[in-house]
C-alpha cells in the first residue's frame, strides 16, 4: 500500500472504509427513491413518450413535418446529432483519456459520465436513423453483401465515416462500461437480500466471483478498452466534422473543424457531466466523493476546451477574411450579422466568453454557479451546431436559393423527446447501478481517502512524498485496485 | 382457326336446342322441381354443424399437412410481388400504337389569347406532353408559352363536367336539345333575340357552323367578347394607314423595338410568335437589336429591355408624343415625363435603324395608338416591320356590341343567350349586373367545360370536348389554317360546341361523345373553301390528309382581308388626338391601377391548373395568388412590410378605384413606377378545387372609356388594412450581393473583346508546370486548378448551353420539364415553405445600386457589413436577369461524393444520374448543392388528400409520363437532363445502325424554348452546336471557382447599351478597360488569391 502526500487534498472525504463505501455506493439502489426523483423520472418519462410519438408522426407522414426546405436541408436533426455526440464525449475522455494521464480524480465520476456517454450516443444515433427520407432502408449504410454485386456503400461519404464512427463509438463506450460494472455488480448481487433483484444482478455479472484469475482478466480488458476508446475521443467527433469540412459549402469547408469539433465536444461533454453530477452528488448523497476538487478540475477543463473553441471560432473568422474567398467572407457576416445574429451572439456568449469567469478561484468552486454555467454552455454548443448547419446553408452560393429555416413543433418535441430519453435512462441507472466506480474507488481509499491521510499524517507519514508518490504509483496504472 | 370454330358453334348453338331426355323436353313437374333445386339432396348443414367434435380444435396429421401446405403456397404467392393493378393488356392492339414508343401528332392551341402550332405527343393513346410544333414544318410557328404546355393537364381535370347539365342537374343530350331547340323556336317566334356571345373565333368551321344555325334562327345574333380588348389597334390602323387590321408585327426584322406598355414578350398579342422572332436579332455576333420600354409595372419586356423607363401608366401615352415630336420636329402637347432622357435616346436610336424599327404600345386607346401609328410610318415601318399583308385574326371583340348585349338583356329584347369561350359573370367589369341579367332570361346555354361562374347560373350546360378531344381549324392570321386533332377518345359524355350549333340547326345527329358531325362538317368547309386556296395537292383526301398531318396550310392564293379596309388613310388629326390624350392622362391625384395578365394565369381561363398556379411569375417568383405590385417608396411611404418570407407574411392593402374595392396582399416590386400599382387578372375564380382558388378577382376593376376597354384605372386610393397575408414564393433574396452568377456585358464591349463580362476565375500557384506540360506563371484557370482524377467519356458526352442573351425567363421550359418528368405540385403552403420541386427553375435577379466594384472596394470590417446590406436591396429601377438553373450535371460533382449509399452516380455519358430506389434521403447531396437545383420529397405527393392536385386522382394520373418513376417520399430528385429521351433517340438510331444525329434528342426544355436558348446535345460530337457553342468566348460555367466542371454552361448576357460593364450588370460605375483586363491573368495578387478558391481576379 503507497500513500500520497498529505498535501494532496484527499479525493475522498470522510472517515471511509471499504465497507462505508460499499453502503454509501449501494444506497440509492437498495432504498426507496424520494419523491423527487419520482417527479423528475415522471416528467424525463413524459417527454420520452412525447419524443417517441413525435417520431412516431415523423417516419408516418414524411421529414416534411420538420420545417426544412430546398437549401436547408438539414437543421435541428443533425444539429441535435453533433450536440448528443459531443456531449458523449466526456465519458470517453475521463475514462480513457485520463486513465492515461493517471488523474486518479477521474474515478469518481467516470461511472456516470461514461453512462452519459452511452444515452447521449443513443440520443445522437437517433437522428442520424430518423433524418433519413426512407429509414426502412436505413441498414443500406452498412456494407451488406447484396444481390446486386457491386452495389455496395459509398467509401467517399464522411456520412458512412459517421455509421461507423458511431456504431464503433457506441460499441466501445458500451463494452468498457460494462465491464466496468462487473465487479460492482457482483457486489451489489452479494447484498441483495430481494430474490428476484438478485437474480437480476447474478446474470448482469456475469457470475463475477472475485478470483485472482478474474481480477486479472478483468484488468486485461480494461486495458484493451481503454486504448481502443483513447483515440475514439478524438476520431469520432473528427468524422462527425468531416460531414462538413469535406463540403463545398462555404462556413462548412473548413480545415479547422477536426481539432475544433473535438474541443467543442469534450467541452459540452464536461458542461454536461457537470450539470448530471452537481445534482447527482446531492440527491444520492454522494458529496464525499465527487467533491468541489471534482468540480474545480472539471471547470479546469471547460475552461481550457472553451478557450480552444474561442480561438478556432476567431480563427475562422481570419481565416475568411484572409482567404480572400467572397463566399467565405460573405458566410462569416452573416453569421455574424445576418438573420441569424442572435444564434451566433448566443453562441460566442455562452461557449467563448462565459467560460473564463472560470479563471476565478470562487466560480471554479461555486457549486451553484458552476451548475448554472454548465447549463449556460450546453445551450451554446447547441447553438454552435445550429449556426454551423443553418446559417452556412441558408445563404450559401446562388443568392435566388437562399432561405430562412423556421423549426416546427416536430422539431422541438422530438429534441424535447431526446432530453427525455436522456434523462429517464439516467434517472433509472442512478436507482439500478452502481453510480461510482466502486471497485475502483476503493483502490485509491488508502491513498487518498481523506480519514486515510489524517491518519497517515499522525503516524508522521513522508512529508516530501511527491517524488516518491509518483515513483511509488509507476506499477499501479491499471484500473485500479480492487482487493477489499 | 380456332376463333372460327368457336364462333361457328356459337352460332349453332343459337339455332338449335338440345334436351337431355323427355322430361326436360316436356318439362314434366318432378323435373322442374329437381331442376329448380341445384342441389338434389339437401346438404347436410345442420349435420355437419351439429357435430360434437366441431368446437374440438384437434387436427388430423393429414389436416395438419394441408392446411400447412395452404397457408405455405398462399404467403408465397402473396409474397410474390405486389399486385399490379389497373394494367389492361390489349386484347387486340391498335395499329399505331406500340407500348413504350410515344406518338406524335400536329395540332393547334388556341384560348383566346394564346394561339400555338403544336406537337401532341401521346403514350398509349393518351396526351402527356404538348411541344412546339416542329419548326422544320415551314407551315408553322414554333414557338409555345406555359399555358399552352400546361394545357394537357386540363384534359384530366376531374372537375371536368361528364354531363349535360340543366339546372344543375345531368340531363340527356336528347333531351336538353329538344327542350332548348323548343326555346329557340319560342324565342324567335316572340320576336325576341337570341344572342351567340364568344371569345374571338378564328375558327372558319366555327364561324360557319354559327352562319349556319343563325340561317335556321334568323333572330340569333353573334357577338365577340375579348376579355382583354385590342380595339383601338384596328381603329387607329384605319385611321393612319387606311387598313382596320392588326397586322402582325415582325419582330425579327426590328433592330430597334421601343415598347410603351406594350408586353409583346409576355402576354400582348401574339406574343408566342413575338417571342421566336425576337431571339432572331438578339445574338451580339450579328446585328443586335435594341430596345426601350417605357411602362409602369415591370413585365418580362421590360425586364428583358435594354433601356427601360418606369414612368406612370398615364404618362405612357405622353412620352409616346414626346417621342413622336423628336422623330417628326412637331410639337404636339404633352406632359414631361421623367423618361424624357431616354425618350431622346430612344428617338435618335429609332432613327438610326430606320425601316427597321418597330415602336408598340399597349395601350388600348385608339389616339396613343394613333400617334404609335404616326410613329411607325415615320419610321417606315409599314411593309418591314409591320406588315398588313396578313393580319392578326385572334382579337376581334367589340365592346360597344357587348355593351348593347347587356342593355338588349336589361331592357328584355334579348331573351337567349348561348356562350361560347365566354364568362362574362367573371370576368366583365359589370358582373352582378349581367348575373342578374342572366337569371331572368327564357333560356342560357353555356359550353364551359367545368363548372364556370356564368355556367353556374345558365339554364343549360352543355359540355364542351376539351381541344385535345376535338377536331377544330384556325385561321390566327390571314393565309393560315391550322387543324386541331383529337388525340383522344372524348373522357366524358362531352360534346362539341360547334356540333351543338350543327343538331340546333338540324344539320346533324349526335350518335354519341365519338360523334363525327363537326369533323364532316370541317371536311366540307375545307372542301370548299380552302381546298382551292392551294395547288399542291390535286385530291381533296390528299389535302385534307396532309393538312391533318401538318397540322396546318398555308394557303398559295391572296387572301382577301377579312377585316373591313378603306385602303385610304383619314389622316387623323394629330393635334386632336394629343388633346383627347392631354385630356384623359391628365396628372391627376391618386394612385394609378395598372390590370396586367400573369404569363402563368394569363386571362384566368386556366386558373385551375396546379401547374399553372404553381408556376413562378417571372418577375415576382411568386405563387398561387395575385397581389398588389408597388414600389418600394410606395410601400415605405404606406408603412407596409418590404420583405416577405414563410414566416413575413405581407399587408394587405385595399385599393380603391372608381366605387370599387380590392383587398389584395402588397409586394414590393422594383421598378414599378412610384405613384401606380399592379394588379393581374385571371385570379379569383369560384369554381376548381379548394386550394386552387386563390387571389381576388381583379376584373371589376376595368375601365371603359369612349367604348374602349382598359385594363387600367386612375385616381385610386390605397390604404393599408391591419391584416397580414402570407406569400408563396420560390425566391425570396432578389440581387446578386456582387458575385459573378449571370455574367454580363454591353454589346460596344463584346464588340471590342468577346471576353469581356467574361472573366475566368484565376488561381495563384507556385506550381510551374503543369501534368500536360504546360508553364504557367503563377496563375491557373479554375479548370486548370483541378486535381481530380477525369472520368472517362468514351462514347457520349451529354451537355448543354443555356444563352442568357436569347433567354427572356418566359418559363415555358419549366412547365414543360414538369409534364414530361412528372414532377409535382406541392400546393400554396409547401411553396410558401420554400419546398418547390421544380427541377428547372428559373433565377430572376435585379440590379442593387451597389455595384461589384463597391463590394471589391470596400475595405474594413464596416465598409463591408454595410456594403452587403446595401447590397441586397435593389434598385429603384433596376436591370433585371434571367438565369434558368437546373442540375448542372458535374463533371466533379459535390452530391456524388457525399451520398453514403451511392444514389447519385456518374455516367460514363457525363450525367449526373439518380437512383430513386437506392436512395435513402440523407440530403446530403442537397446540402453540398452548390447550385441548390436537388429537390426531396418531403411527403408523398401522389395518392394523397393533404396534395390534393392531379396526382391524387386517377384521371389527373393519366398525364404521367410512363418513362419517368414517380418519386415516393423520402427520396431525392433532380433534372436527368431528360435521361429517358436521351435512351430513347439512342435506341432510335441504334436501330438505324448509326449514331444520334445532333439535334435529334431534345430536352422538354428544350422543346419548349421560343428563343433557342437552351440547346442540348453531345460534346463528343465534334460538329454539334452544343460543341461549338461551349467553345465561344461567352460560355462560361456557372460558379467554375467551385471547382465542379459543370456539363451545363451559359453564355455571357450582352445588352446592348451604350454604357461600359464593370464585369458584371452595373452600367453605372468603371470604364471598358477595367472589365477588359479580367479576362487576361496575372493581376491582383495583392489580395490574398493564394487560397484554392480565391475570388481572386475581381480585386
Amino acid at each position: 500500500m503507497h500513500g500520497e502526500s498529505i498535501y494532496r487534498k484527499p479525493l475522498i472525504l470522510g472517515d471511509k472504509t471499504y465497507h462505508q463505501i460499499t453502503e454509501d455506493i449501494c444506497a440509492p439502489i437498495e432504498g426507496r427513491a424520494n419523491k423527487l426523483w419520482y417527479l423528475v423520472f415522471t416528467m424525463a418519462a413524459i417527454a420520452a413518450l412525447w419524443g417517441v410519438g413525435c417520431i412516431s408522426y415523423l417516419i408516418g407522414n414524411g421529414i416534411g413535418t420538420w420545417g426544412l426546405n430546398r437549401t436547408v436541408n438539414w437543421a435541428w436533426d443533425i444539429t441535435n446529432f453533433v450536440w448528443w455526440v459531443g456531449i458523449g464525449h466526456a465519458g470517453t475522455l475521463i475514462s480513457a483519456v485520463l486513465l492515461l494521464f493517471r488523474q486518479r480524480w477521474r474515478m469518481a465520476v467516470n461511472r456516470s459520465a461514461e453512462a452519459m456517454t452511452i444515452f447521449a450516443v443513443v440520443c445522437a444515433g437517433l437522428f442520424p436513423l430518423m433524418h433519413m427520407g426512407r429509414i426502412w432502408v436505413g441498414y443500406w449504410t452498412l456494407p451488406l453483401p447484396n444481390q446486386f454485386g457491386s452495389l455496395w456503400v459509398n467509401f467517399n461519404s464522411p456520412l458512412l465515416w459517421d455509421v461507423f464512427a458511431i456504431s464503433t463509438y457506441f460499441s466501445v463506450s458500451l463494452g468498457f462500461w460494462y465491464t466496468g460494472l462487473i465487479p460492482d455488480f457482483a457486489m451489489v448481487r452479494d447484498r441483495q437480500s430481494v430474490k428476484w433483484m438478485r437474480n437480476i444482478y447474478k446474470i448482469t455479472s456475469f457470475g463475477w466471483s472475485g478470483t485472482a484469475k478474474q481480477w486479472q482478466r478483468f484488468e486485461e480488458v480494461s486495458l484493451v478498452l481503454a486504448g481502443m476508446s483513447t483515440p475514439l475521443v478524438l476520431s469520432v467527433h473528427t468524422i462527425v466534422s468531416f460531414d462538413f469540412a469535406t463540403s463545398v459549402i462555404p462556413g462548412w469547408h473548413t480545415t479547422i473543424f477536426p481539432p475544433y469539433f473535438v474541443a467543442g465536444a469534450i467541452f459540452s461533454g464536461f458542461a454536461m457531466v457537470l450539470t448530471l453530477l452537481l445534482v447527482m452528488r446531492k440527491v444520492l448523497k454522494l458529496e464525499d466523493y465527487i467533491t468541489i476538487g471534482h468540480v474545480e478540475s472539471m471547470n479546469k477543463v471547460i475552461i481550457t476546451t472553451g478557450s480552444i473553441v474561442g480561438v478556432a471560432y476567431i480563427t475562422e473568422l481570419f481565416v475568411a477574411w484572409y482567404s480572400g474567398v467572397m463566399y467565405e467572407q460573405y458566410a462569416f457576416l452573416n453569421r455574424a450579422t445576418g438573420p441569424y445574429l442572435w444564434a451566433y451572439w448566443i453562441m460566442m456568449g455562452c461557449n467563448v466568453i462565459s467560460p473564463q469567469v472560470f479563471w476565478i478561484k470562487w466560480a471554479r468552486t461555486n457549486l451553484i454557479f458552476t451548475f448554472f454555467m454548465s447549463l449556460v454552455i450546453n445551450v451554446g454548443m447547441w447553438f454552435e451546431r445550429f449556426v454551423i448547419i443553418v446559417t452556412s446553408l441558408h445563404r450559401d452560393y446562388l443568392p435566388s436559393s437562399w432561405t430562412m429555416f423556421y423549426p416546427t413543433w416536430v422539431d422541438v418535441g422530438i429534441f424535447v423527446g431526446t432530453l427525455g430519453i436522456f434523462f429517464t435512462l439516467f434517472l433509472l441507472f442512478s436507482r439500478t447501478f452502481p453510480v461510482i466506480a466502486a471497485a475502483e474507488l476503493k483502490s485509491i481509499l488508502k491513498i487518498s481517502g481523506e480519514g486515510q491521510k489524517r491518519e497517515f499524517a499522525a503516524h508522521g507519514g513522508f512529508e516530501h512524498g511527491h517524488g516518491h508518490d509518483d515513483h511509488g504509483h509507476a506499477h499501479h496504472t491499471s484500473e485500479g485496485g480492487h482487493h477489499e | 382457326m380456332p376463333l372460327l370454330i368457336l364462333s361457328l358453334r356459337n352460332h349453332m348453338s343459337n339455332q338449335k336446342v338440345y334436351w337431355k331426355g323427355l322430361e326436360e323436353l316436356h318439362e314434366t313437374p318432378d323435373f322442374v322441381q329437381s331442376r329448380d333445386n341445384e342441389f338434389v339432396e339437401p346438404l347436410p348443414m345442420e349435420e355437419f354443424l351439429g357435430k360434437e367434435d366441431l368446437g374440438q380444435t384437434k387436427t388430423g396429421r393429414r389436416d395438419f399437412l394441408k392446411f400447412l401446405g395452404f397457408s405455405v403456397t398462399a404467403a408465397a404467392v402473396a409474397a410474390c410481388e405486389t399486385p399490379i393493378t389497373k394494367a389492361l393488356p390489349y386484347v387486340v392492339k391498335p395499329e399505331n400504337i406500340t407500348p413504350g414508343v410515344p406518338n406524335y401528332y400536329a395540332s393547334t392551341f388556341f384560348d383566346d389569347d394564346d394561339f400555338a402550332n403544336i406537337l401532341v405527343k401521346t403514350r398509349e393513346g393518351r396526351p402527356v406532353l404538348i411541344e412546339g410544333a416542329n419548326p422544320e414544318t415551314k407551315e408553322v410557328r414554333a414557338g409555345i408559352s406555359a399555358k399552352v404546355s400546361a394545357s394537357v393537364l386540363g384534359l384530366y381535370d376531374n372537375k371536368r363536367l361528364k354531363d349535360a347539365l340543366k339546372a344543375g342537374q345531368p340531363v340527356a343530350w336528347t333531351t336538353a336539345d329538344k327542350e332548348i331547340g323548343d326555346k329557340l323556336a319560342a324565342i324567335a317566334t316572340a320576336g325576341k333575340k337570341t344572342v351567340v356571345l364568344t371569345s374571338t373565333i378564328i375558327s372558319p368551321s366555327t364561324k360557319k357552323a354559327i352562319a349556319d344555325f343563325q340561317t335556321k334562327f334568323t333572330n340569333v345574333e353573334h357577338i365577340t367578347h375579348d376579355v382583354v380588348s385590342y380595339s383601338a389597334l384596328p381603329k387607329a390602323n384605319a385611321a393612319v394607314f387606311g387598313k382596320a387590321v392588326i397586322p402582325t408585327y415582325r419582330f425579327d426584322k426590328a433592330l430597334a423595338i421601343a415598347s410603351f406598355g406594350a408586353d409583346f414578350l409576355g402576354t400582348w398579342l401574339d406574343h408566342n410568335s413575338y417571342e421566336g422572332q425576337f431571339s432572331v436579332n438578339r445574338n451580339p455576333k450579328k446585328e443586335m437589336s435594341r430596345v426601350f420600354a417605357f411602362e409602369a409595372v415591370m413585365s418580362l419586356t421590360g425586364a428583358n429591355a435594354d433601356y427601360r423607363s418606369a414612368i406612370k401608366q398615364s404618362q405612357i401615352a405622353h412620352a409616346l408624343i414626346a417621342l413622336y415630336n423628336k422623330l417628326s420636329g412637331a410639337n404636339l402637347a404633352a406632359a414631361n415625363t421623367p423618361a424624357e432622357a431616354n425618350i431622346a435616346k430612344c428617338a435618335e436610336y429609332l432613327k438610326s435603324k430606320k425601316g427597321s424599327a418597330l415602336v408598340v404600345c399597349g395601350l388600348n386607346d385608339v389616339n396613343a395608338q394613333i400617334i404609335t401609328a404616326e410613329i411607325n410610318k415615320l419610321l417606315g415601318a409599314e411593309g418591314s416591320t409591320i406588315d398588313f399583308s396578313t393580319p392578326l385574326y385572334t382579337k376581334q371583340g367589340d365592346e360597344a356590341k357587348v355593351e348593347q348585349l347587356f342593355k338588349d338583356i336589361a331592357s328584355g329584347t334579348v331573351e337567349g343567350l348561348i356562350l361560347y369561350n365566354a364568362n362574362p359573370v367573371y370576368n366583365h367589369p359589370n358582373a352582378e349586373k349581367i348575373k342578374a341579367a342572366i337569371a331572368k332570361m327564357k333560356l342560357t346555354v353555356s359550353f364551359a367545360s367545368c363548372l364556370d361562374e356564368t355556367a353556374e347560373v345558365s339554364g343549360y350546360v352543355l359540355p364542351d370536348h376539351h381541344y385535345l378531344e376535338s377536331w377544330n381549324d384556325y385561321n390566327p392570321y390571314a393565309g393560315h389554317y391550322a387543324i386541331s386533332q383529337p388525340t383522344i377518345h372524348p373522357l366524358f359524355n362531352t360534346r362539341q360546341a360547334q356540333e351543338s350549333f350543327l343538331v340546333w340547326a338540324g344539320l346533324g345527329v349526335r350518335s354519341d361523345k365519338n360523334s363525327t358531325v363537326y369533323r364532316e362538317y370541317m371536311k366540307q368547309v375545307w372542301n370548299t373553301s380552302l381546298f382551292g386556296k392551294q395547288s399542291k395537292y390535286l385530291t381533296f383526301d390528299d389535302f385534307w390528309n396532309y393538312s391533318v398531318h401538318d397540322g396546318a396550310f398555308t394557303s398559295t392564293s391572296t387572301e382577301a382581308v377579312a377585316a373591313p379596309s378603306t385602303g385610304v388613310a383619314t389622316l387623323p388629326n394629330l393635334n386632336d388626338a394629343a388633346a383627347k390624350i392631354n385630356a384623359t392622362y391628365k396628372a391627376g391625384s391618386g394612385v394609378e391601377v395598372v390590370l396586367y395578365q400573369k404569363l402563368g394565369i394569363g386571362t384566368g381561363n386556366q386558373a385551375n391548373n396546379p401547374w399553372l398556379q404553381e408556376f413562378p411569375d417571372p418577375i415576382s417568383r411568386v405563387t398561387w395568388d395575385n397581389y398588389v405590385t408597388m414600389s418600394l417608396a410606395d410601400m415605405n411611404e404606406l408603412g407596409l412590410e418590404t420583405i416577405y418570407g414563410q414566416e413575413r407574411p405581407a399587408n394587405v392593402v385595399k385599393v380603391t378605384v372608381n366605387g370599387k374595392t380590392i383587398e389584395l396582399p402588397a409586394v414590393a416590386s422594383p421598378g414599378q413606377a412610384n405613384g401606380t400599382v399592379g394588379i393581374a387578372i385571371g385570379y379569383g375564380r369560384k369554381f376548381g378545387k379548394g386550394d386552387e382558388l386563390v387571389g381576388k378577382n381583379a376584373y371589376p376593376l376595368l375601365t371603359s372609356v369612349e367604348g374602349e376597354s382598359r385594363t387600367y384605372a386612375f385616381g385610386a386610393s390605397i390604404e393599408k388594412t391591419g391584416e397580414m397575408y402570407a406569400i408563396a414564393s420560390t425566391q425570396t433574396s432578389h440581387t446578386m450581393m456582387g458575385r459573378d452568377i449571370v455574367k454580363e456585358t454591353s454589346l460596344g464591349q463584346f464588340k471590342t473583346n468577346p471576353l469581356s463580362g467574361n472573366h475566368k476565375h484565376t488561381f495563384h500557384t507556385s506550381i510551374t508546370k503543369l501534368k500536360n506540360g504546360k508553364e504557367t506563371h503563377g496563375h491557373l484557370s479554375a479548370d486548370e486548378a483541378d486535381f481530380w482524377k477525369k472520368f472517362d467519356r468514351p462514347n457520349h458526352n451529354w451537355g448543354m448551353s443555356i444563352d442568357l442573351n436569347a433567354c427572356t425567363g418566359c418559363g415555358s421550359c419549366v412547365i414543360a420539364c414538369h409534364a414530361e418528368n412528372n414532377v409535382p405540385v406541392v400546393g400554396k403552403d409547401e411553396i410558401r415553405r420554400v419546398r418547390d420541386m421544380h427541377w428547372l427553375r428559373i433565377d430572376r435577379y435585379y440590379t442593387s445600386d451597389t455595384s461589384n466594384q463597391m463590394i471589391d472596394d470596400a475595405k474594413g470590417l464596416s465598409a463591408n457589413l454595410s456594403i452587403y446590406n446595401k447590397a441586397e436591396v435593389p434598385s429603384d429601377n433596376p436591370q433585371v436577369v434571367f438565369q434558368p438553373i437546373m442540375c448542372q450535371h458535374c463533371s466533379q460533382a459535390p452530391c456524388e461524393t457525399v451520398c453514403p449509399v451511392l444514389a447519385t452516380t456518374h455516367s460514363n455519358e457525363g450525367l449526373n444520374q439518380m437512383t430513386y430506389n437506392r436512395c435513402i434521403g440523407t440530403r446530403y447531396c442537397a446540402n453540398n448543392c452548390p447550385y441548390k437545383v436537388r429537390r426531396f420529397n418531403w411527403f408523398k405527393y401522389h395518392d394523397n388528400e393533404k396534395f390534393d392536385f392531379y396526382m391524387n386522382d386517377d384521371l389527373g394520373k393519366m398525364v404521367l409520363n410512363p418513362d419517368v418513376t414517380v418519386r415516393s417520399r423520402g427520396v431525392m430528385e433532380k433534372c436527368s437532363m431528360c435521361v429517358q429521351r436521351i435512351q430513347y433517340g439512342k435506341l432510335e438510331a441504334k436501330k438505324e445502325n448509326r449514331r444520334p444525329i445532333d439535334g435529334e434528342i431534345k430536352t422538354a426544355c428544350q422543346t419548349a424554348c421560343s428563343s433557342n436558348a437552351i440547346i442540348f446535345g453531345d460534346y463528343n460530337d465534334e460538329t454539334s452546336l452544343v460543341h461549338s457553342l461551349r467553345g465561344e468566348e461567352r460560355s462560361y460555367a456557372l460558379l467554375e471557382e467551385v471547382g465542379t466542371e459543370p456539363n451545363v454552361f451559359y453564355h455571357v448576357k450582352v445588352r446592348n447599351v451604350d454604357e461600359a460593364y464593370y464585369h458584371g450588370h452595373e452600367a453605372s460605375h468603371a470604364g471598358g478597360e477595367h472589365g477588359d483586363a479580367h479576362g487576361e491573368a496575372g493581376h491582383g495578387d495583392a489580395h490574398g488569391e493564394a487560397k484554392t478558391e480565391g475570388h481572386g481576379a475581381a480585386h
